[in-house]
C-alpha cells in the first residue's frame, strides 16, 4: 500500500543511477539531510573540535561520493540512516588512526555547507544532551527533515502569494520558545486577518507541512517498506 | 533552526491526532491500515465510543465517507460524523463494531454450517454495494467483523470503487492473496467480479470440503469469465450446498451423488434401515 505519496524517487535509489548528473543531485539531496546531524553527532560522540568536525564531515561525504558507500547500501539489513552512522563511525575511526587532513578531505570544499549555524544551534542544545548518541543522531535527524520541510513550505507558500499561511506557521509552530507562542488573536491582529482566517491558514500550513515532511522521507528511504517503517516510528 | 520546543511541538503534530477542538477524546488504537488509523474515541456529545478513523489524505476520506454515507446496510458499518482536525487530516466517526475480525472468529473451531452462514451474511453485504456501483476491493477476513450478537459487518472501505468512474488504476491497492489477478495488473476494467474472487479466497479459508473448495475455486478463477458472474451466484451455490443440492462448481459423480444423497436424507435412511434390521432379526428369532 503506498500511504502516502511518492511523487519523488528514492535518493538512495537515484545515487545508483547510471547518469551522473542524476546521482551527483541525488548525492546533494542526502548530505542537505544529513550534514547538520553528521557535523554535530562528530562533535560530541568524537568530542571533535568545530574545526575538526567541519572538515570530517566534508571529508566523509567526499569519501562517500568517491567510493559510493551509499550504493551498497541494503534495506533489508538496517535503515539507512543507521547505515549512514556505521559508516559516519568508521570513517572517523580510521581517520583519526591516519590522522592526516589530507586523508580526510581537508581543505576541500565538497558543498557549501554552514558549520558555523550547527555550531551555534549545539550551544543552544549543551543542556540537554544524553549519551545516547543513536537516540540523538535520530533527533538531529528529525530536525532536519523538518527544517528541510519548512524551507519547501515557505517557498511553496511564496510561490503561491500565500505568505501569511507559512507567517502563522512560522509563529505559531516553529516559535523558539512557548513563551513566545501568540494566540490566534494576536496572530490575526498582526496580520490583519480574522481568528478563523488564521486557524483555517494554520491548518493548511500544517497539512502541507505533514505532506512535506513525508514526502522528504520518502525521498530518504529506498524501499516501501523502509517508508512505512520511518513513517510508522514518526507517527506513533 | 528549529529550535527543542519547537522539535517537540512539530514532533507531537505527527505522534497523535490533536482531536481537542472536536466532541472525541481518544482512547486507544483500534487498527493501522494503509489507509489511515483507526482509534477507539469517546464521542462526548452522545456519550458513546465510536470507532474514528484519521487519514492522511483527503481524496482517501471523502471517498470512503461518501461511500459508506450511500450504503445503508446493516452489514456495512454506518458514518456518524466526518471533520477536519487541526493539522488539516480528516477524521470521520463510524459505528464502533464489538466482536471479533473474521479470522479470529473462526479459529475458534466453528462448525461449517455457522461459518458458511457468516459467509452468506458477508456476501449479501457485498452484493448489496454492488448494486449501488460500488465495488469493495479489498475484501478478506480481516475486514469483517462478528459482532457480540452475531451480527456480521464489513469493514474498510477505503480503497472502494464506483464501478461508474473509469480511472480506477490503483495496481497495488487491496491485499495480494484475496487480490483478483486484473487488480494486482491495474487492469483499468475491473468489476464486481474482483469482490468475486475475493470471496472466493475467503470461502477457501473458512472450508475444506470438496464442493465448498469447488464453489472457491471456481469464484477464484484466473479468468474473469469463468468466475461466478456476480455474488448473487456464488452465494446461491453455497446455499445450495447447505440446502443439500447439487452444486454449480462441481460436475458430480455417481458416488458424489449417492453420498449427497446420504447426507442429504440421513434422518430418513437411519429410519429405513432401523426398520429392516430389527424386522429381519425379529424374522429370524420368530424362524
Amino acid at each position: 500500500m503506498p500511504a502516502f505519496p511518492a511523487t519523488r524517487h528514492s535518493m538512495v535509489e537515484a545515487m545508483r543511477s547510471p547518469r551522473s548528473e542524476q546521482r551527483r543531485s541525488a548525492f546533494d539531496t542526502l548530505v542537505t539531510a544529513y550534514w547538520k546531524p553528521v557535523f554535530k553527532y562528530v562533535r560530541l560522540k568524537w568530542h571533535a573540535a568545530p574545526e575538526d568536525a567541519a572538515d570530517l564531515t566534508q571529508g566523509f561525504f567526499l569519501r562517500a561520493l568517491e567510493k559510493d558507500f551509499f550504493a551498497g547500501f541494503d534495506a533489508s539489513r538496517a535503515r539507512f540512516r543507521t547505515y549512514l552512522r556505521t559508516c559516519l563511525d568508521g570513517f572517523v575511526a580510521n581517520a583519526r588512526k591516519a590522522d592526516t587532513r589530507l586523508k580526510r578531505g581537508g581543505g576541500i570544499t565538497l558543498i557549501p555547507i554552514d558549520f558555523e549555524e550547527a555550531e551555534r544551534e549545539l550551544a543552544f542544545q549543551a543542556c540537554n544532551l544524553g549519551h545516547d548518541f543513536d537516540a540523538y543522531f535520530r533527533r538531529e535527524w528529525l530536525r532536519s527533515l523538518f527544517a528541510g520541510a519548512a524551507d519547501r513550505l515557505r517557498t511553496a507558500c511564496d510561490a503561491r502569494g500565500r505568505a501569511a499561511r507559512y507567517a502563522i506557521f512560522e509563529q505559531y509552530d516553529l516559535a523558539a520558545d512557548e513563551r513566545d507562542r501568540p494566540t490566534y488573536a494576536e496572530l490575526a491582529r498582526r496580520l490583519g486577518l480574522s481568528s478563523t482566517e488564521v486557524t483555517n491558514e494554520l491548518a493548511a500550513a500544517r497539512r502541507e507541512f505533514r505532506r512535506l515532511v513525508l514526502e522528504a522521507l520518502r525521498e530518504q528511504c529506498t524501499t516501501e517498506e523502509e517508508f512505512e517503517a520511518e513513517s510508522r516510528a514518526l507517527t506513533g | 533552526m528549529i529550535s527543542e520546543p519547537a522539535l517537540d511541538r512539530l514532533s507531537a503534530m505527527f505522534q497523535g491526532p490533536d482531536v481537542s477542538g472536536t466532541r472525541y477524546t481518544l482512547i486507544s488504537v483500534l487498527g493501522r491500515g494503509g489507509m489511515g488509523v483507526v482509534y477507539l474515541a469517546h464521542d462526548s456529545v452522545l456519550d458513546r465510543e465510536v470507532a474514528l478513523k484519521i487519514v492522511e489524505r483527503p481524496e482517501d476520506q471523502a471517498n470512503e465517507a461518501r461511500i459508506l454515507a450511500r450504503l445503508e446496510h446493516p452489514g456495512i458499518v454506518p458514518v456518524h460524523d466526518v471533520g477536519e482536525l487541526p493539522d488539516g487530516r480528516l477524521f470521520y466517526a463510524m459505528k464502533r463494531v464489538r466482536g471479533d475480525r473474521l479470522d479470529r472468529w473462526m479459529a475458534e473451531r466453528r462448525d461449517l454450517p455457522e461459518c458458511l452462514g457468516v459467509f452468506l451474511r458477508v456476501c449479501d453485504a457485498v452484493a448489496f454495494a454492488h448494486a449501488h456501483g460500488v465495488i469493495h476491493r479489498d475484501l478478506k477476513p480481516e475486514n469483517v467483523m462478528v459482532g457480540e450478537f452475531g451480527e456480521v459487518l464489513v469493514l474498510d472501505w477505503g480503497i472502494a470503487h464506483e464501478m461508474q468512474n473509469a480511472d480506477c488504476q490503483t495496481p497495488m491497492a487491496g491485499t495480494s492473496h484475496y487480490m483478483a489477478p486484473e487488480q494486482a495488473r491495474g487492469d483499468a476494467t475491473i468489476d464486481q467480479r474482483a469482490d468475486v474472487y475475493a470471496l472466493g479466497a475467503v470461502l477457501e479459508s473458512i472450508a475444506d470440503v470438496m464442493p465448498v473448495l469447488a464453489i472457491a475455486r471456481k469464484a477464484r478463477s484466473a479468468d474473469v469469465d469463468g468466475r461466478y458472474s456476480s455474488v448473487q451466484a456464488l452465494a446461491a451455490d453455497v446455499q445450495r450446498y447447505l440446502a443439500g443440492r447439487a452444486v454449480e462448481a462441481q460436475r458430480e459423480t455417481v458416488f458424489d451423488r449417492v453420498a449427497r444423497f446420504g447426507r442429504r436424507h440421513r434422518l430418513p435412511i437411519l429410519l429405513v434401515l432401523t426398520y429392516l434390521v430389527a424386522r429381519v432379526l425379529l424374522l429370524w428369532l420368530v424362524r
